[in-house]
């Protein structure tokens, strides 16, 4: 088989996948609990498993002047309930082979857990997350040991040029949007949180009124209901905290040079992007997958890498939240490489934003996107994660159903206009990590490959 | 927070734990071979319209001599390069174009690359795979670029990363004569001085159907398969394979340490026992007996280091434990912490090798163990929800020379594991005389610090 063959069988073979994955895509089940929890279900019965998640509006960008506050309100609902210690938390999950977790981000704080089916594990499971949720202890100890822990990540960020270019980019882009608050806090903020405002904390948030779950597994509805009941039917109605304040794009170009002594420079170019709700994101997540979000197929890694060699990811992205998140250009190269690096990135996307992606170029990422569309919906695991950011941003029950139909209906000039509408490479962001003289003495390793200090 | 492109990510030394039996309606794996003595294992899984297929390699930075490591990982990122009939850049290309995902990953013990796809594009991969399989081309212009990339990806995983840069050079310490003293990624200086002729012979010695394994699971019918794949690769010619010279560890005689002193915030400390592993092991039960040791030590928040260390005395801000059995040498069992503010490094070497003293003084009770075997049990229906896993599980056993099949009894090996023989392995293994330390010493980061907020226009160039 001829390669010309394969490329011009590709249209039948798409639209013979998108009548094919009608019956494939899974329906998505929808009610309130009693108490007014929005819950989305999909069931699953080929393995005995159940992926849950329930999800807060109670991200770091609720930190107010207390940076952190959210993260540590979160990462402390396993460390005691009621009068379960820590300890006792952990030997009720890991005795059933259950597995927990927290994760805190700027729009959403959630709880995660999966467990088998078979109800004399997995009904312990649950109900141990529901009192986690309904009445955590935040002990003085709990708190001053995750405390600690949160400090050291914060050390840990402090040595990654990766990890400070984001925040850097985050805090200069969003300047006093509550975005802008580092999710991780500051050893300042992180320092001064005490109990009363981790207390309140959660019970403004932790309610039903700002919670949703996700529900994939083998349940059948009526297990389901039970289930979620059981997990989220304690929590106090509560009030909806509002959404967060409309974003203010930058008026105008700057670049940030942060001096670290790394041996590569992380490079950050973008601007404000879109919101989860803008109509617009299918053309710019279309567009942007031309552009640099398909791997070393895209734009930007084959001028960057493939053809020059400068770097080993070079990928843009558009990560929209409740408010306008950031689209984000994200490469690393060597030292004195940067001024190359950063006018090929900068050419490449002023030249897409003024010509609009080659038509066959956008047709091959629109086939990237629907034929590769069973794969992301493939396994529990996937689909889970899928339903999460359906319930969080209540995005219509049919998402999943008509995604191939959304991505194919959208046209090469909706792609440009989204682009025009909402990038603009005259007003960008530039954050630059690295640069300065390496300590070629203390890491040996390195020495073969300092680059000159500066560039 | 940094997301970098997937291609060729290296999995380092620890992979995943090894679970289990499949319990739960896993298909069983069906098998074949082809004249020219490429291996086929096919398992189906008909959850959704999709299928991973895998092309594994026997060969890994521990086959390779001094002077050229990580020649391997670097051919692995050569191999997306082109051939006469597929030109550079084409196969990713079409693979995309067909909705396709892919990738590629060298460890110490094999290379592999995959596709995800749609059901009925598997014959895409196929072809791409045999063509690549046989007809590399190797332009001296593209090995000179990808090793400008490679080095970069050296500087964002290790030479940039404080605790990547240590363990390197503890892995380096741990080892005299075993190829796990070198880095999967390769040293620097070997990495920008491998020719295109190295690779080359690199690539004809170890890119060959009877070096290969063919693992493919997902919504397919296996004779399909089999007839597909006899299609495509079935005309490659084998070769002659020379198995790498087996250079055994020398016998370690007294505690290593060693002190890395990098630029760095967090202090960090490793220990690691050099231990047998599934393919190395004289006694069959002791790989089983150090797997729940890895459990009762670091198996979930309920286990000894967080209970004891993390939560309890507090000296660690994190810590965990790893093995690894389906490593095809002897391996190191590791265990590896940050110290809390406050606590130095000694306090938490002291507080590790406290509990690994606990192991071989006192059995573990009744209740840990069925912990364990709790966990290892869901692990086994969880791990099915993967396809990548599955084919991956498969893979790793096929070509570190276990057989595909070894771990299929796992739960039942784990089950039957006993108190006292972890204290046996504890005893054997986890003694002084086989241990390396490593500590990570943190020099002072010269203008670290962010732009405090409203001044970051302080920092502006133009």
């Amino acid at each position: 088989m001829s390669i010309k063959f394969m490329r011009s069988g590709l249209l039948a073979a798409v639209l013979m996948l998108v009548s094919g994955l009608a019956a494939a895509v899974p329906d998505i089940q929808h009610w309130r609990s009693a108490n007014g929890v929005a819950v989305y279900f999909i069931p699953t019965r080929e393995l005995p498993m159940v992926d849950v998640q329930v999800l807060f509006s109670a991200g770091s960008f609720r930190d107010g002047s207390q940076p952190g506050l959210a993260r540590l309100t979160c990462a402390l609902l396993e460390e005691g309930a009621g009068d379960w210690s820590a300890d006792v938390i952990a030997d009720r999950f890991d005795q059933v082979g259950a597995r927990f977790a927290t994760s805190s981000r700027r729009d959403a704080a959630a709880v995660t857990l999966r467990s088998l089916s078979d109800p004399r594990y997995l009904q312990p499971a649950v109900e141990t997350v529901a009192r986690l949720l309904r009445e955590p202890s935040f002990t003085p100890d709990a708190i001053e040991r995750v405390r600690q822990q949160m400090l050291t990540a914060l050390q840990e960020r402090a040595q990654s040029p990766g990890a400070i270019a984001q925040d850097t980019f985050f805090k200069t882009l969003y300047g006093e949007h509550p975005y802008a608050t580092p999710p991780d806090g500051t050893p300042a903020s992180l320092n001064s949180i005490d109990r009363a405002a981790i207390v309140d904390f959660h019970r403004r948030h932790y309610s039903a009124a700002n919670a949703v779950v996700a529900l994939v597994g083998d349940l059948d509805r009526p297990a389901a209901e039970q289930l979620v009941n059981t997990l989220v039917g304690g929590l106090p109605p509560g009030e909806a905290v509002p959404p967060p304040p409309p974003v203010t794009p930058l008026a105008a170009s700057r670049t940030v040079r942060v001096a670290y002594p790394s041996t590569q420079s992380h490079i950050l170019v973008g601007q404000v992007g879109v919101k989860r709700a803008d109509p617009d994101y299918y053309a710019l997540y279309l567009g942007n997958h031309v552009l640099g979000g398909n791997g070393l197929v895209s734009q930007l890694a084959q001028e960057i890498r493939e053809k020059r060699g400068l770097a080993y990811g070079a990928y843009s992205a558009f990560t929209p939240m409740r408010e306008a998140g950031p689209f984000l250009i994200n490469l690393q190269t060597r030292n004195d490489q940067v001024d190359t690096a950063l006018s090929v990135t900068e050419t490449t996307l002023r030249t897409f934003s003024t010509d609009g992606p080659p038509l066959q170029i956008l047709q091959e990422a629109r086939q990237n996107i629907t034929g590769g569309f069973a794969l992301d919906i493939a396994s529990n695991s996937k689909l889970a994660g899928a339903l999460a950011g359906i319930a969080f941003y209540g995005l219509p029950l049919d998402y999943l159903s008509s995604y191939i139909a959304r991505m194919n209906a959208i046209s090469p000039e909706q792609v440009r206009a989204a682009w025009r509408g909402h990038v603009q490479p005259e007003r960008l962001l530039t954050v630059i990590v690295g640069g300065t003289a390496t300590p070629a003495t203390a890491t040996p390793a390195a020495a073969p490959t300092t680059a000159p200090a500066g560039s | 927070m940094t997301i970098t492109m997937h291609r060729s990510a290296l999995l380092l030394c620890t992979l995943l734990l090894p679970m289990g039996a499949p319990a739960f309606g896993a298909t069983p794996v069906q098998v074949f071979t082809l004249d020219n003595g490429l291996k086929i294992l096919v398992r189906e899984d008909h959850r959704a319209p999709v299928v991973v297929s895998q092309v594994w390699y026997k060969v890994g930075s521990s086959y390779e001599p001094s002077g050229l490591t990580g020649i391997s990982h670097l051919l692995e990122h050569l191999m997306f390069k082109g051939t006469p009939t597929v030109p550079a850049g084409e196969f990713s290309r079409l693979i995309a174009a067909n909705g396709g995902d892919e990738n590629a990953f060298t460890s110490h013990d094999y290379t592999a690359y995959f596709q995800t796809l749609e059901k009925e594009r598997l014959e895409l991969s196929f072809r791409l795979e045999a063509d690549r399989m046989r007809h590399l081309l190797l332009k001296p212009e593209d090995v000179a670029k990808e090793a400008q990339v490679v080095a970069e990806e050296r500087r964002l995983r290790t030479e940039d990363q404080p605790e990547a840069l240590t363990g390197e050079q503890f892995q380096a310490t741990a080892y005299l004569t075993s190829p796990y003293r070198q880095p999967v990624i390769g040293w620097m200086q070997d990495i920008q001085a491998i020719s295109p002729g190295d690779l080359q012979r690199w690539y004809q010695q170890w890119y060959a159907p009877n070096n290969a394994t063919l693992v493919v699971v997902g919504d397919v019918e296996a004779a399909q398969v089999r007839d597909l794949a006899s299609k495509h690769f079935g005309p490659l010619p084998p070769s002659t394979l020379t198995p790498p010279r087996s250079v055994a560890e020398l016998p370690q005689q007294g505690e290593r340490r060693i002190v890395v002193k990098t630029p760095a915030e967090v202090p960090a400390v490793m220990l690691g026992y050099k231990v047998p592993t599934l393919k190395t092991a004289s006694t069959d039960w002791e790989p089983y007996a150090l797997a729940v040791l890895d459990g009762v030590l670091n198996g979930g928040n309920s286990s000894r280091i967080s209970r004891n260390l993390i939560r309890g005395t507090q000296v660690a801000a994190a810590a965990s434990t790893d093995y690894n059995p389906t490593a095809r040498l002897d391996d190191l069992f590791t265990l590896s912490g940050n110290p809390a503010p406050g606590r130095s490094s000694a306090e938490l070497e002291k507080a590790l090798r406290a509990e690994v003293a606990a192991l071989r003084e006192t059995q573990v009770s009744p209740e840990e163990l069925a912990r364990v075997i709790a966990q290892v049990v869901a692990s086994d229906v969880y791990e099915q929800d993967s396809l990548f896993y599955q084919g991956m599980r498969l893979g790793i056993l096929e070509t570190v020379g276990l057989g595909w099949n070894r771990l299929d009894d796992y739960v039942q090996r784990i089950q039957a594991v006993t108190p006292e023989q972890v204290r046996t392995v504890a005893r054997q293994y986890l003694t002084d005389d086989r241990l390396t330390v490593a500590i990570l010493e943190p020099l002072p980061l010269e203008g670290r610090r962010l732009p405090q907020a409203g001044t970051a226009t302080d920092h502006m160039i133009r």
